[in-house]
């Protein structure tokens, strides 16, 4: 019996053997990986800083916005309970600064006007092909869930270790990371014409030209105007714009588990009543 | 414990309807009064589970689709309208995501209590063919709703997955065709599949009740393999059985809600959050985590037919797993080497999962091989040779000497008569 024993032990030591070579074998290639950021929304009690929501909306305003749309945003948004913070005349305000295409009038003609708080924010190319036109050949996405269709690859074991930590600010930190990534190519690396050299970038040469540098956004508040803090600012900024109702959600999560682990121990001392005499009689 | 005792409508009304349609009785019969084994652990309450998940996933599912649209151009769209515009719509998707994934979870526990105590053997074929058809029947379930948001990972995986079936020799084309409704995964495929997503969760709940209905022939297997003999080997449904899973309901939902509420996305692809473009085909294409296991299969064999045969055969063989297992003994707490072999390939179905999720290069596809080979040698030959040449340890008289034994052995209960 022993011996099959040990058949058995042996089929599983080669077969985690052959698996940890196979990961050798892949992570040759390896990606620079995006440094972790501290988010305001982390964790199970984190929520958005309003304050740091204004100041990304300033950069996306002032910056992104210019090549990369929101479709999925309205202005009315912006006024939302757990977002920047606005008020609604603010959000209005900030509405009418933008000019929407709207229509068609009477005479059936398609005409601009200053943007109303139900809006949704106008896109900066009338279609993709507009948008590749004017930047190289290359698509700046649409920013509306940009901060959830980015990750960064985890690998084994630490995707494991993130479903108790709950780290899911991979891609505010991709974001904050590709923002800071731009610097020279290394010797010897041929860029495409057009591209940049980026760290963080998959590839690393990407098409967007550096958007941020240090001073170029005025901030009010006394915040620091460095790329660094620029990079965390919209990228929180996208983060709540891909999901709003983190805030709502992360409150509600508590007052489930509040629930839940209650409900659950009431039923587990009722079971423990319930059996005590089956569990206890011959 | 009366397990035998009849439904006495006493109410006039009952009385009235008892005559036309004993439903109150069949209810009292099943649910109430059905003897279920007195020594079951907590592994016999993921069936309670999966009915409820069955549930609360109809439930989602339902309102849902009240605000989906099925349509190439507005579906991505219209899931971020839920996310965004309807009322507690990011509950609702969230807990309909990662329900698709608790449900499978609660069906791979089911299938491992299952096979480790032998839940398959004489008399239960049937019951455990029927779990087979079930665990088909979420498997296309799942994929179809995957394909829904219609992000880059629903459509490619789409692709991939209904391009299994050109592998068919000489009619594999025409198939796709069909199944695309067109030449390409388009505005046709996406609608068939939200039908066909909203209607096979109603032919499961059929199928459902005729897994329950052959428990209820059969009667539920326990830890020990034993039949019960005598009425002190059961207890009654409820109590005892309704309490114990509502309770584990309660924790199974613990872990659900962890992931609803905190890590909502952790076990989607963020590829799944680009609209779904299909000029442009992913670096990696990976299906939901459930699936990972068949995936390694199917891309561990290098000609395509074969593959799709591999991939369909790993979930098909298990409903032959009645006839595969030749031992008389069924629960592995009895079968030393059973039990080693079984542990193994419950190992090599999580390192086949993670497989999956790699790129199939290099050292992944040696490791796929060998996972492979094991998984298929385990159900195709060391299952029916170990029946023939294991030495099993002796059974329990019953079910109740079992519970006593193992009562007075960790010193945990004292001599019968005694109560404490």
């Amino acid at each position: 019996m022993n011996g099959h024993r040990s058949v058995a032990l042996a089929l599983t030591l080669v077969a985690a053997l052959v698996c940890a070579l196979g990961v050798r074998m892949a992570s040759a290639q390896e990606q620079e990986i995006p440094p972790k950021q501290r988010w305001s929304f982390a964790g199970p009690f984190g929520l958005y800083d309003p304050q740091q929501l204004q100041r990304g909306f300033k950069i996306y305003r002032e910056v992104c916005s210019s090549c990369h749309s929101l479709k999925l945003l309205a202005f009315r948004n912006l006024a939302d309970a757990g977002g920047p913070g606005f008020t609604e005349a603010q959000a209005a305000t900030i509405a009418a600064t933008f000019q929407v295409t709207a229509g068609p009038n009477d005479q059936g003609e398609m005409f601009q006007r200053p943007g109303k708080i139900a809006d949704y924010f106008p896109p900066p190319f009338p279609n993709d092909q507009a948008a590749r036109n004017a930047n190289g050949g290359a698509l700046p996405p649409d920013m509306s869930v940009l901060a959830k269709a980015r990750s960064v690859e985890r690998g084994f074991p630490w995707f494991i270790f993130d479903a108790f930590t709950q780290y899911q600010e991979d891609g505010p930190d991709y974001i904050h990371a590709i923002l800071n990534g731009y610097e020279e190519p290394p010797a010897g690396f041929t860029l495409p014409p057009g591209a940049q050299y980026n760290k963080y970038f998959p590839g690393h040469a990407i098409g967007m030209p550096k958007p941020l540098s240090d001073g170029q956004v005025e901030y009010t508040d006394g915040t620091p105007t460095t790329v660094d803090q620029y990079g965390r600012d919209v990228a929180a900024f996208l983060m709540w714009a891909a999901e709003p109702k983190l805030d709502e959600r992360k409150r509600l999560g508590f007052q489930v588990f509040v629930f839940l682990i209650v409900l659950t121990g009431l039923l587990y001392f009722t079971k423990k009543r319930v059996w005590h005499e089956v569990l206890h009689q011959s | 414990m009366s397990a035998n005792s009849v439904y006495k409508p006493q109410h006039p009304f009952m009385q009235w309807l008892e005559r036309r349609l004993p439903i109150a009785s069949l209810v009292y019969s099943s649910f109430i009064v059905y003897p279920t084994p007195r020594n079951l652990n907590y592994w016999w309450t993921f069936g309670g589970i999966l009915t409820f998940m069955l549930g609360a996933q109809m439930v989602t599912g339902i309102v849902l689709a009240m605000h989906y649209t099925p349509h190439v151009d507005l579906a991505f769209n219209s899931v971020e309208s839920i996310m965004r515009d309807v009322n507690y719509g990011w509950l609702l998707r969230y807990l309909h995501a990662n329900g698709a994934a608790f449900f499978f979870v609660a069906v791979y526990a089911h299938i491992a209590r299952g096979m480790y105590y032998g839940s398959y053997k004489d008399p239960r074929e049937v019951l455990w063919i029927l779990g087979v058809i079930l665990f088909l029947l979420m498997v296309v379930t799942g994929f179809m709703g995957y394909v829904l948001p219609w992000g880059q990972m629903s459509f490619w995986a789409a692709t991939v997955i209904t391009n299994l079936f050109s592998a068919i020799p000489g009619v594999g084309d025409p198939i796709v065709t069909w199944l695309w409704g067109g030449y390409a995964v388009g505005n046709p495929t996406l609608n068939r599949f939200y039908s066909l997503h909203y209607l096979l969760p109603f032919v499961i709940a059929g199928v459902v009740v005729l897994h329950v209905w052959a428990l209820h022939m059969v009667g539920q297997n326990n830890p020990t393999g034993v039949e019960p003999k005598t009425e002190k080997d059961t207890v009654a449904f409820t109590p005892y059985a309704t309490i114990k899973d509502g309770f584990f309901i309660g924790v199974f939902c613990l872990f659900f809600a962890w992931f609803v509420f905190y890590i909502p996305n952790y076990l989607g692809h963020s590829d799944n959050y680009i609209p779904a473009n299909p000029g442009q085909t992913p670096t990696h294409i990976v299906p939901e985590w459930y699936y990972l296991p068949f995936y390694a299969i199917l891309r561990a064999i290098p000609s395509k037919l074969l593959g799709v045969i591999a991939l369909l055969a790993s979930i098909v063989l298990l409903a032959f797993l009645p006839w595969l297992d030749t031992s008389r003994v069924r629960s592995a707490n009895y079968r030393p080497l059973y039990r080693q072999f079984l542990f193994v390939f419950f190992l090599v179905v999580i390192g086949l999962g993670y497989l999956g999720s790699q790129p199939p290069e290099g050292g992944y596809v040696i490791a796929a091989r060998i996972l492979t080979a094991y998984y298929f040698i385990f159900l195709l030959i060391i299952l029916p040779l170990l029946g023939l040449f294991e030495t099993t340890k002796p059974l329990p008289n019953s079910i109740s000497e079992s519970v006593l034994h193992k009562g007075l052995a960790a010193g945990a209960s004292p001599p019968s008569g005694v109560k404490v």
